[in-house]
């Protein structure tokens, strides 16, 4: 790690005055994928903005038909609120295997979110349940956040303050682990609400992407079957010691038919 | 003597499952490890390691690291050789056909000239804090000439390839050969069928829970170096530190290794950081520390397997092995780790009579330099490799002789009345039953069911398959004559010193090192037994030059066969000074004395005396036969093996595969292992555990991965995939015990027999599942992607890798 000045502020607005007027700053939710890249030195702010003393950061509540989770929601919290259990279990469910224990402790769907990693597993339930993120100045639907690998619509200086997640009428995920991370080598999130159908993928590709062609089969008819002939093809996908973009591309039509029938 | 059994299975002699001594200190954080201890004055040591597979070094700018705030030194190789320093040397001289020694190219502690991996240290810097060394160390400006990277055996021996090392022009190291060429040519010539069979193991990163680490530290006045390491066995790195390195004697050297978190054979040998904090001590005359990064690790740790051979096997038409032929070529890596040379010939190429009758055998090891991170011991050292190969290899055969797996093993099986067997291939072994562990094994795993148990998989869409392995191994190694003709530079017996202190409680300074086997607990339950007291008066020590006689360590399952063996001859010395001392004291004949259960009695009497009045009495020697005995009552015995131990048995493993993902999981394993007489049977079963756990590691999912400009791509947890709780199944492991005949216990050994045992089994079993492929092999590991390719390819043998 090299050195950098540590501030702790009480509000969203403290921590994006900070943010603006250093734009070499961070802000850290649960670290747990900042801190790992600070002591590899792979990173180099000149301060952190520690999250966490921001009450206005936490929290889950219902907003009408949606569930709205604050940013600094740890995956722990997710898995097991009563509320996000009984509205979108498989999120809940989701939640439940990212990671490790301690991951799950300190790690934050804001965090999570606004790190983009092509692996991560929220980003795909995002755009399956056509989300919206909710920044400190703006509402950003999900189909307009994710840009690529690590890449966001956040501005330099913009922060997560949370995510809302219409209620679907029903939702499951599946996904094969990497042997290695066990981050997503491939998942896929599938729901099926008033927003319409919403297949997300994450793990296959540089960044979590929407299964157009899946969704119109679940459209036309839910079930595992309608999606166990669509081929992803190969072409964009992630290579590498772990998969082949062929690789990839069959799990995508696996982990559908398997997300389908863990929906229900 | 030969202990007896199980007198104190009650009060924790051999056979009871006492809980581990260790363990609460280990599970409450009070374990002391090197890293744990702080030094006044200590300064902080950062390594510089090469970004390169290979290049030359053309100049080091070191002006701004120096300058930079509490930097006390920056070491490059010119101040290693001006100092006189010496290089990291090899344990072992293998030599090859026509008398031709190995090419034994030098391995300067810092990098001269050349870096020859990535990873390979090129300075050293030294700051009053680590944060500041490791900025200097950004600072240090190398200009590298890059050459081409030798990434693997097959770039390493192709023709023209570009030299790694001066005195090694076509990156061998040597050329090889064991067993009777003429005598198999002959057997190959009359075979009813010859089975041919190429396999790869694959290298492996041993990734112990606690990373490497030393202190050095120097003492001005006495002039005694001490160095505080990760080692599983300090007097060696006394010895080729000391005498190759630092040119220091030995009493001015003290060794010490605490309490150490995993080693698996990778904190075996000498590395370079251990010299280098301990002279930089001396140089600067403040302690230097060093600890390992966990990604530093991986590219400066001693790397395990990778061998690529060929064998073929000769069957009359009743599928008897008639011959066998084995080309291996052995990847030792960028230069020579301590035991490297003999990994690949004396500890594997020797086994490969495995449990079987084959009566001619010719082996022949290549050992080949790489631009890669040296390759040394890694549990099971060899074994695995061999028993790897042999066991599907067998299978293989069966297969091609349309025979059945059980029946073709044992039809060659070597049977319990043939021992003492002399192989072809140099061993002997001493004793064994492995009908009686397979019978278990196949028993326990219900084996009769599995077709069932296939159908039922079938309905659910999975493939599943059962898989056996029947395997023997050598271990407690090992005899130093024997091992000094074959080219080992020091001996291999092993030393204990019994300090029986006035009251009767006794201190065991043994020169093996426990770093997670549980010493402490098994060698105090052989004590308790054997002198008779209760298991809380024995103390095991380890691991402090200062304290132990010459010992060689741990590794190669050889403490308790060869270090509980001098345990015993030097009991045997304090119990005949016992009875010289009860007889004084009692007034009877020495012959008369009879010592069992702690007790000296004078026999058909009822006169005894407690072991603690015995040495109570040689500490306090007013009434003693003084005049013919010392006081006191401390001996010391070294122990040489007389040959090897032979554990062996059993593995049966059932995976279940999913055809549309190509995962594999382990769904069912049991193992039934001869290994001699257990001592502690939970501690027993703890290490078969762990070993079948790195076995199926090995087999499914670890997978180190260099790129064709030698950079190492599984070079973190990210990418290189670790055995965790999910992948291993619950264990079914049994014991079924011949005893060893020639060691005093009748022990053989159990640290490595998990890990030599199970990859066959894992692999037969995936190979079975995916029978109805037409697939007869697939290479470990057997990940996801490369199962779903072969079953993509309707079991094309051999399927495309990722990428
Ligand atoms: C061992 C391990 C295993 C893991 N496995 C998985 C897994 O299986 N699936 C998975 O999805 N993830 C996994 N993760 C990642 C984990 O979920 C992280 O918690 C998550 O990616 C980042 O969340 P965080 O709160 O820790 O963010 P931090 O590490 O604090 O921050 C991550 C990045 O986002 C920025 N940032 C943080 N908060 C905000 C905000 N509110 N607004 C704007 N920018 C912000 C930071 O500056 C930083 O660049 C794993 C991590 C580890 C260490």
């Amino acid at each position: 790690m090299y050195d950098f000045a540590y501030h702790k502020p009480s509000s969203v607005a403290d921590a994006v005055k900070l943010m603006a007027a250093d734009p070499e700053a961070r802000p850290v939710s649960g670290g747990m994928t900042l801190l790992p890249a600070l002591k590899h030195r792979l990173n180099k702010p000149t301060a952190l903005i520690d999250l966490s003393g921001i009450a206005e950061l936490r929290g889950v509540r219902r907003e009408g038909d949606a569930i709205v989770i604050g940013g600094m929601t740890t995956h722990y919290e997710v898995a097991t609120h009563p509320q996000i259990l009984a509205a979108i279990p498989a999120l809940a469910r989701m939640a439940a295997t990212i990671g490790d224990t301690q991951v799950r402790n300190r790690g934050t769907i804001g965090g999570s979110l606004a790190n983009n990693d092509p692996a991560a597993d929220y980003p795909a339930a995002a755009l399956a349940l056509r989300a919206t993120i909710l920044t400190d100045r703006r509402r950003i639907p999900a189909d307009e956040f994710f840009l690529g690998m690590f890449t966001t619509a956040l501005e330099a200086d913009e922060l997560v303050t949370g995510i809302s997640f219409p209620i679907p009428e029903k939702a499951g995920y599946a996904k094969l682990r990497n042997p290695a991370s066990r981050y997503s080598m491939t998942g896929v999130f599938v729901a099926k609400g008033p927003q319409g159908v919403g297949v997300g993928v994450n793990g296959a590709a540089p960044c979590a992407f929407r299964q157009n062609e899946m969704e119109a089969a679940l459209s036309a008819s839910w079930s595992a079957d309608a999606v166990a002939a669509i081929k992803q093809p190969p072409d964009d996908l992630n290579s590498d010691i772990h998969g082949s973009a062929a690789y990839r591309a069959n799990l995508v039509t696996v982990m559908a038919k398997r997300a389908v029938a863990d929906a229900g | 003597m030969n202990v007896t059994l199980p007198s104190a299975v009650s009060s924790g002699g051999i056979g009871a499952r006492v809980r581990r001594k260790e363990d609460l200190r280990f599970l409450a954080g009070r374990g002391r490890y090197t890293d744990d201890l702080v030094r006044p004055g200590q300064l902080h040591g950062w390594v510089l390691r090469s970004p390169h597979a290979h290049a030359s070094i053309d100049a080091i700018n070191d002006a701004a690291a120096r300058a930079m705030p509490g930097v006390r030194a920056v070491y490059t190789a010119r101040d290693i050789e001006a100092a006189g320093l010496g290089g990291v040397p090899c344990g072992w001289q293998v030599t090859g056909k026509g008398g031709k020694v190995m090419a034994e190219p030098p391995h300067p502690v810092l990098a001269s000239g050349k870096v020859r991996h990535v990873g390979d240290p090129v300075a050293f810097i030294v700051a009053e804090t680590r944060a500041q060394a490791r900025d200097a160390a950004e600072a240090v400006e190398v200009s590298y000439g890059v050459l081409p990277a030798l990434p693997d055996i097959g770039s390493a021996i192709a023709p023209g390839a570009v030299a790694l090392h001066d005195g090694a022009p076509d990156n061998l190291c040597f050329d090889w050969e064991i067993g009777d060429q003429a005598a198999t040519d002959a057997a190959f010539a009359r075979a009813h069928k010859v089975v041919r069979f190429e396999t790869t193991n694959n290298r492996l990163v041993p990734n112990a829970m606690e990373p490497r680490a030393a202190i050095g530290e120097f003492d001005p006045d006495s002039g005694e170096y001490t160095l505080t390491t990760t080692s599983q066995n300090p007097h060696v790195i006394r010895l080729l530190m000391g005498a190759f390195v630092l040119k220091l004697s030995e009493h001015k050297l003290r060794v010490v290794a605490p309490d150490v978190g995993g080693g698996f054979g990778s904190k075996i040998y000498h590395y370079a950081e251990e010299a280098l904090v301990t002279w930089a001590a001396g140089q600067l005359r403040q302690p230097v520390r060093w600890t390992c990064e966990r990604s530093e690790s991986f590219v400066s740790d001693a790397h395990g397997r990778d061998h690529v051979t060929t064998a073929e096997l000769a069957l009359d038409a009743d599928g008897r092995f008639l011959g066998l032929r084995v080309q291996t070529l052995a990847n030792m890596g960028a230069y020579l780790s301590t035991f490297a040379p003999a990994v690949p010939t004396y500890l594997s190429a020797t086994l490969l009579a495995g449990c079987y009758t084959t009566p001619a055998i010719h082996g022949q090891v290549k050992a080949v330099f790489t631009s890669t991170v040296p390759v040394d011991a890694y549990r099971g050292a060899g074994r695995p490799e061999t028993t790897y190969l042999l066991e599907r290899l067998v299978d293989v055969a069966a297969r091609e002789m349309g025979m059945d797996r059980l029946e073709i093993r044992r039809r060659n099986f070597i049977q319990p009345s043939q021992f003492p067997y002399q192989t072809p291939v140099a061993l002997q072994y001493d004793s064994g039953d492995y009908e009686a562990t397979l019978r278990q094994a196949l028993d326990a795993a219900d084996y009769a069911g599995f077709e069932a148990r296939r159908a039922e998989a079938k309905a659910r869409g999975m493939l599943r398959g059962i898989g056996v392995s029947t395997y023997l191994e050598a271990c407690g190694i090992a005899p130093s004559k024997l091992v000094g003709q074959l080219g080992a530079r020091a001996g291999l017996y092993e030393v204990a010193n019994i300090r029986v202190h006035p009251t009767g409680s006794v201190s065991v300074f043994t020169g093996t090192h426990s770093h997670g086997q549980g010493h402490e607990t098994s060698f105090a339950q052989l004590v308790a037994e054997q002198l008779g007291v209760p298991i809380d008066m024995v103390e095991i020590v380890h691991g402090d030059t200062a304290k132990i006689p010459f010992g060689m360590g741990t590794y190669g399952s050889r403490s308790l066969a060869v270090g509980g063996a001098a345990m015993v001859k030097a009991m045997d010395k304090i119990i005949a000074k016992g009875r010289k001392i009860a007889a004084h004291l009692m007034e009877a004949s020495v012959e008369d004395i009879e010592f069992a259960d702690g007790r000296f009695r004078v026999a058909g009497t009822d006169r005894s005396k407690a072991f603690a009045e015995i040495s109570m009495a040689a500490y306090v020697p007013h009434d003693y036969p003084i005049e013919e005995l010392e006081p006191g009552l401390e001996e010391t015995a070294f122990y040489d093996p007389k040959n090897f131990t032979y554990p062996g048995g059993c593995h049966i493993c059932e995976v279940e595969i999913d055809p549309e993902t190509g995962g594999v999981e382990v769904v069912k394993f049991t193992a039934c292992d001869d290994v001699g007489r257990v001592i502690n049977p939970m501690i027993v079963e703890g290490q078969i555990q762990g070993g079948v756990a790195q076995g199926i590691g090995q087999a499914l999912i670890e997978n180190t991965v260099y790129d064709s400009e030698g950079q190492l791509l599984s070079a973190s947890f990210n990418d290189y995939a670790m055995p965790r709780a999910a992948t291993v199944p619950e264990f079914t492991v049994l014991t079924s015990t011949t005893l060893c005949t020639h060691n005093p216990l009748g022990v053989k050994g159990c640290g490595e027999v998990g890990a030599i045992g199970s990859p066959p089994a894992v692999m037969n079993a995936v190979v079975d599942a995916l029978r109805d492929y037409g697939v007869t092999h697939v290479e470990m590991p057997a990940t996801p992607v490369k199962i779903w390719s072969i079953i993509q390819q309707g079991g094309a043998a051999l399927p495309q890798a990722a990428e």
